[in-house]
């Protein structure tokens, strides 16, 4: 690689924050024309780093020059006016707005002071097709999926002749084929000069496509390297900052076989259960101490699937027993007084209350079981809350923290905890994992591992088949919106093998790569 | 890998089709027309255009009241003083002019008095991320406070040029409108080319939307919100001031409730609560919406007028649930 000048650096950049120390004299270089991962875990300091970047807080100590000058911002909007452009997690744009505007707003082309709208159509349709998007540019956002969203997003953050552009975990609600086009995009602006400071928990697409990365341990710069340099179980290391073999370990606990594990009666058992429109009728059935794999694709009906055993959705098809004993579910309300557990994918909206303390969050089912007219007594509450802080390893460990200041992966374990509690017979975890670093990952494969050996069933959703493979006693594979298999997770299943079955019916497609 | 995988999810609408957000202004249109037919159809007298131009006429001050909330409700916001401030408005222009102040600098006066107090509460609501339902209902009792300060009973303008523009007839053929309503068509006007086609309307819609993305795409929103309540303010001084021609007094229970009427009109006219979605002419449709009931009403004769007001419970009730609907389809 020639000497070239980094676009931008940032110096010995510190941040502090009541009580913790969130970046600790770190430095940062991006150069123009490459892909740079910021890797770490969860609190490691990435979007503390981002924020200082682009103005959202300031610094306690450090500078950041861009294109040699030295620079502070007062926030995004002078940061995108100087050409670093963010686009977030969560897309950020107006749903109610057409995408040329989402493009545009707050730069409008204007022809006497009037926004002049054919020229911004036109302008947002050259925009969309230098990333190869061909869509209605006058309708509304909203309209289109999240991952359309995204790549608006983009389209607006690399308008503005940007030179340095942050994406920040940008990839984790879209799906393998969105991701790839995603990926395409990203080696396009590379190769058009862009700097491009990517965040991400996917190991596979650091590898796929960054050409250098930095990581980050708990506000410290652990190192920058290229990625040839950086084998992944190096650069694993280097997150954790221990030798993890975690991962492996929950591999080398032997697993009981299948017909062991469901000997005897299912705890839940499912029989043509279905919902029209929504879920071909399927049979499922789940013991105790059994944990069954629920893997497909993105919108196959792995969700809707959950939804039906916690009474989420009705099922106007089929039957379910529940201890043997027939059970209609009609409401959440019903599972969890038949002790079932559901920990939602969408933990944000659907899950925790960020504005109540982690305890508060934690008691918060357990008191729902009981009814509001027996409370939890404080002293019960502490001791509980205090246990499972430690035994899931919450950070930080302050049951008062609200629950929004947490990282992704410690609301994760929050979540679990209100439900762990509640000491449920059949525990529902749908997607427990995504969004979440390694650590944590490992952490709560472990934990799934425990409890089934305790005793507890579970129906553990994910669409990493690896973890799948990992956890699982059973796969039931769901293919558009239909339960296509269930395989014993004996010694001749792999990922390959559940790739067909989801593939099958379609044998001209082969699997997909991704 | 083509692009179409991502694109299939949504058609390209063809020309016929209505985009959504417009339906409730449309259905708005549709019922005017029905009620307008079932007048029409009823009444003889009716048919007259003179009919139409008094809907106009009785509604104007309304109609700019009801277009100064739309600015607020597209934000997501709500402005309750505008009641208040229209009568606050009108009670200070009768005082001045019994003080023999000339005409012009009651005017200039009459039309600051609004927007300052618009300025002030979208200060308040913006630095102290305050609701503005309390806000405004503080603004509200402060104004409507303040009209009795003035004066407890009502007080008659008898000054020329009032009298004068208040009682001018602008004809077209046998019918006529008042200056009034040329002012507030004008204020329409001014409103929907702000909303479609400068920066200021389309920041208004980007925050209604999602303050937080918008917060994060760098538009002022702040300055945004208090432009807002401005305009609000703006909007019901104008209407104040049309209100003292219609009545040529300034009395300080007038217009109580009004801002409850203008919430109406726009929600009626199909803009969204909630923020984000709605047009001016949707807000005109609105006001229209309740003239003409108020009008049908006047012609039955043996109605008591309180029906008006049941009639625009049920209308409002109908129109929320007709938002919700087009809302969960586009889920």
């Amino acid at each position: 690689m020639s000497p070239r000048h980094p676009v931008l650096t940032m110096t010995a950049i510190s941040k502090h924050f009541p009580g913790v120390r969130a970046l600790d004299g770190v430095d940062f270089r991006l150069f123009p024309g490459e892909v740079h991962a910021l890797m770490g875990e969860n609190g490691a300091g990435k979007s503390t780093l981002i924020k200082v970047l682009t103005g959202v807080y300031g610094t306690d100590t450090g500078t950041i020059t861009l294109d040699g000058a030295e620079v502070s911002f007062s926030g995004p909007m002078q940061a995108t006016a100087a050409g670093v452009s963010t686009v977030y997690q969560e897309v950020n744009l107006c749903t109610n707005l057409s995408v040329a505007e989402n493009i545009f707003i707050g730069r409008e082309p204007r022809r006497f002071g009037a926004v002049n709208w054919r020229q911004m159509r036109r302008q947002a349709r050259e925009l969309l097709a230098r990333i190869d998007l061909d869509i209605d540019v006058t309708a509304l956002l909203g309209s289109y999926s999240l991952a359309v969203q995204q790549m608006v997003a983009i389209a607006r953050a690399i308008d503005v002749r940007a030179r340095v552009l942050i994406l920040d975990e940008p990839t984790s609600s879209l799906d393998a084929d969105e991701v790839a086009q995603l990926m395409r995009i990203m080696r396009q602006l590379r190769d058009e000069g862009i700097a491009i400071l990517f965040v991400t928990h996917f190991l596979d697409q650091v590898y796929g496509i960054a050409d250098r990365i930095t990581v980050l341990r708990n506000g410290r710069l652990v190192g920058e390297y290229p990625t040839a340099d950086l084998p992944q179980i190096a650069l694993v290391e280097k997150m954790i900052g221990k030798e993890l073999d975690a991962l492996e370990q929950i591999d080398e606990q032997s697993r009981r076989d299948l017909a062991t594990v469901e000997a005897g009666t299912p705890f839940v058992a499912a029989t043509d259960l279905g919902r029209t429109g929504s879920v071909a009728p399927f049979s499922l059935t789940i013991h105790a101490g059994e944990v069954v794999g629920l893997a497909g694709l993105l919108g196959s009906g792995r969700t809707e699937v959950a939804r039906l055993f916690f009474g989420a959705d009705r099922a106007d098809l089929g039957r379910l027993t529940v201890d043997g004993q027939p059970a209609t579910i009609r409401r959440p309300v019903a599972a969890i007084a038949r002790d079932i557990a559901f920990c939602s994918e969408n933990r944000r909206t659907e899950g925790l209350v960020g504005e109540l303390s982690v305890r508060e969050n934690i008691v918060l089912a357990l008191q729902a079981a009981r009814g509001w007219l027996r409370p939890v007594p404080r002293r019960r509450q502490d001791e509980l809350v205090q246990r499972y802080i430690r035994a899931l390893h919450i950070r930080p460990a302050d049951p008062d923290m609200p629950v929004r200041n947490l990282s992704g992966g410690n609301q994760q374990k929050v979540l679990l905890a209100r439900w762990l509690i509640t000491e449920p017979k059949l525990l529902i975890l749908d997607e427990p994992t995504r969004g979440i670093d390694i650590g944590a990952k490992a952490e709560i494969q472990r934990l799934v591992a425990q409890l089934s050996d305790g005793g507890m069933a579970v129906l553990f959703i994910s669409a990493e088949l690896e973890e799948v493979l990992r956890l699982s006693h059973k796969v039931a594979v769901m293919r558009d919106r239909r339960m296509v298999a269930q395989l014993a997770n004996d010694d001749t299943l792999d990922a390959d093998r559940i790739m067909r079955a989801i593939a099958s019916g379609a044998p001209q497609e082969g699997p997909d790569p991704a | 890998m083509t692009t179409s995988q991502l694109t299939g999810g949504v058609d390209r609408a063809p020309w016929w089709r209505v985009p959504q957000r417009q339906v409730p202004v449309l259905a708005t249109g549709a019922l005017l027309l029905v009620m307008y037919g079932v007048g029409v159809s009823q009444y003889r007298a009716f048919s007259s255009i003179q009919v139409v131009f008094n809907v106009f006429i009785d509604n104007g001050f309304l109609l700019v009241v009801a277009v100064g909330m739309t600015f607020v409700i597209l934000t997501g916001g709500i402005d309750l003083s505008v009641g208040s401030v229209v009568a606050m408005t009108a009670m200070v222009t009768a005082a001045l002019l019994r003080d023999g102040l000339p005409p012009a600098l009651v005017l200039l006066i009459a039309l600051l008095i609004g927007p300052t107090l618009g300025f002030a509460m979208g200060c308040v609501i913006h630095f102290f991320d305050i609701q503005p339902f309390i806000v405004t209902l503080a603004g509200m009792f402060f104004a409507r406070g303040m009209c009795t300060w003035i004066s407890s009973s009502s007080i008659p303008i008898t000054d020329g040029f009032w009298t004068g523009v208040a009682q001018e007839r602008i004809r077209f053929g046998d019918s006529f409108v008042t200056v009034s309503v040329l002012i507030a068509l004008a204020v329409v006007a001014v409103a929907a080319y702000t909303l479609a086609y400068t920066r200021l309307g389309r920041n208004v819609h980007a925050i209604g939307g999602s303050p937080q993305s918008a917060l994060l795409m760098g538009l002022p929103v702040g300055r945004t919100k208090i432009a807002v309540y401005t305009v609000s303010g703006l909007c019901s001084a104008v209407g104040g001031i049309l209100l003292s021609f219609y009545t040529l007094s300034g009395a300080p229970l007038i217009a109580v409730g009004m801002e409850l009427d203008a919430i109406a009109a726009v929600v009626i006219g199909g803009t969204l609560l909630t923020g984000g979605s709605g047009y001016v002419l949707g807000t005109v449709l609105g006001v229209l919406v309740l003239g003409v009931i108020q009008t049908l009403i006047t012609f039955d004769g043996t109605l008591s007028s309180w029906w008006t007001k049941i009639v625009i419970g049920g209308l409002l009730f109908a129109f929320i649930l007709l938002q919700r609907l087009i809302g969960i389809r586009k889920k």
